[in-house]
């Protein structure tokens, strides 16, 4: 082992676990202070992703799942980097993605939303990061849809991920928004953000990767937690 | 912000980039995460055979529920599992919402005692409601020797040390039940 010690989370841009806004944290949220570990093999090391086999459509949530046609709605192409706080691109690293379709509903056998499922969109789907870390995914531009949360409460559009990047002080499940969303300045879990973190969630319209005749370009980077030594060195 | 996040190519900027927020994995995340577990038509990469115990005479099953601060289990909570002894490397995920008591269960092995330490599982706590996933750790309960002078056992306080540790339950199967909240509390640490 070397003397590489991982960042903590950054809690000026992460949210707190209790947020009172968001009903379902009150008796999720732990209560007791979180206890101070000193990293070690364990936590300095992950999931190698060198062994995985995606499918050929994996990275394309258009075509993964046709049935009997295209899937409804928007189609949209959303690309971008993973990093670390270093700003050091992360190769070759997994992105699990999932997603309501364009009428705002999750194929989810909780969800009830009374929105129409789509027989030939999963909503489900994944990619690797390249050399530079960069990636890239087709996919339908996912709908809004209500919640119980609160009186008249809608999720504003978003994609979910999980990322895996170096090791375990690296894993990350975010979502990312569309710019412009109304929807955004009512939603708690957005809101849960701290101020100086929330714009890091609202993807950015991108015209060059927009795709003539074809597919909207969205861009959006991940920033997973750094560490105190360079270069990067794999462990 | 939007220049910084658009244009770092380069590893000379130390804390230059600020961390992507957090945000909940929220109670859709089967079809995507756990799909085969669930019987979603997508392949799953990650499960909870760690090991597969008709291969390997000395799996374990680790096996437990998760609770709220009510003390009601729940049903919608995604656990991972990662072990490194320096020997074998494991990764498994499970979702709380097949089995009909709402556990989760993995087949692994225990792990080796590194650098005179306890032998120790690395856990990762995802739910809705969560906004940021926890970690925490499963010990074991017939390592009762190398517990006693582990450096990570010693340094949390005494009277929530057995929230870290699985209880064996019969010869390979261990109990290891997280309270999210409660005077039973688990410890979760920031690593």
């Amino acid at each position: 082992m070397n003397n590489i010690t991982y960042n903590q989370f950054d809690r000026e841009v992460h949210p707190p676990y209790l947020a009172p806004e968001y009903k379902s944290t009150i008796l999720r949220a732990p209560t007791k202070p979180l206890i101070f570990l000193k990293q070690s093999l364990s936590e300095l090391t992950g999931l190698v992703f060198g062994d995985f086999n995606l499918g050929e459509f994996d990275n394309d949530l258009t075509k993964n799942s046709i049935k009997n046609g295209e899937p409804l709605g928007e189609r949209i192409v959303v690309h971008g980097k993973v990093m670390n706080e270093n700003g050091q691109p992360i190769p070759h690293t997994l992105i699990e993605i999932w997603q309501a379709n364009s009428c705002g509903r999750y194929i989810h056998k909780v969800d009830q939303h009374d929105a129409p499922l789509d027989p030939n969109f999963l909503g489900a789907g994944r990619c690797m990061t390249d050399k530079d870390g960069n990636y890239k995914f087709y996919t339908i531009k996912p709908g809004a849809y209500p919640w119980g949360n609160h009186y008249n409460a809608w999720r504003p559009n978003h994609i979910h991920f999980s990322l895996f990047g170096a090791n375990i002080t690296n894993r990350l499940v975010t979502q990312m928004y569309f710019p412009g969303d109304p929807l955004l300045q009512h939603d708690p879990i957005f809101l849960c953000i701290p101020p100086k973190g929330r714009d890091l969630l609202i993807s950015k319209f991108d015209l060059d990767a927009t795709e003539p005749n074809f597919a909207l370009g969205y861009r959006f980077d991940f920033v997973l937690r750094g560490h105190n030594a360079t270069p990067f060195e794999k462990i | 912000m939007e220049n910084i996040l658009n244009e770092v190519t380069s590893s000379s900027t130390l804390g230059a980039v600020l961390q992507t927020p957090s945000q909940t994995v929220g109670p859709y995340f089967a079809y995507g995460l756990t799909s085969e577990q669930y019987l979603y038509d997508f392949k799953q990469l990650i499960g909870n055979q760690m090991v597969s115990p008709i291969e390997h005479e000395e799996a374990i099953t680790i096996m437990g529920r998760v609770f709220d601060g009510n003390g009601d289990v729940i049903p919608d909570a995604m656990i991972e599992i990662w072990q490194n002894d320096g020997e074998n490397q494991l990764f498994g995920r499970f979702g709380t919402g097949t089995d009909p008591q709402n556990r989760f269960i993995f087949s692994t092995i225990k792990p080796k005692s590194v650098d005179g330490q306890a032998p120790y599982l690395s856990v990762i706590i995802f739910m809705r409601g969560q906004m940021i996933h926890s970690y925490t750790r499963i010990y074991f309960s017939d390592e009762a020797q190398l517990n006693a002078t582990d450096e990570v056992l010693n340094a949390v306080p005494d009277e929530r040390k057995n929230t870290l540790i699985a209880e064996k339950k019969g010869i390979n199967i261990f109990e290891f039940n997280i309270n999210m909240q409660g005077e039973k509390e688990t410890i979760f640490f920031e690593i």
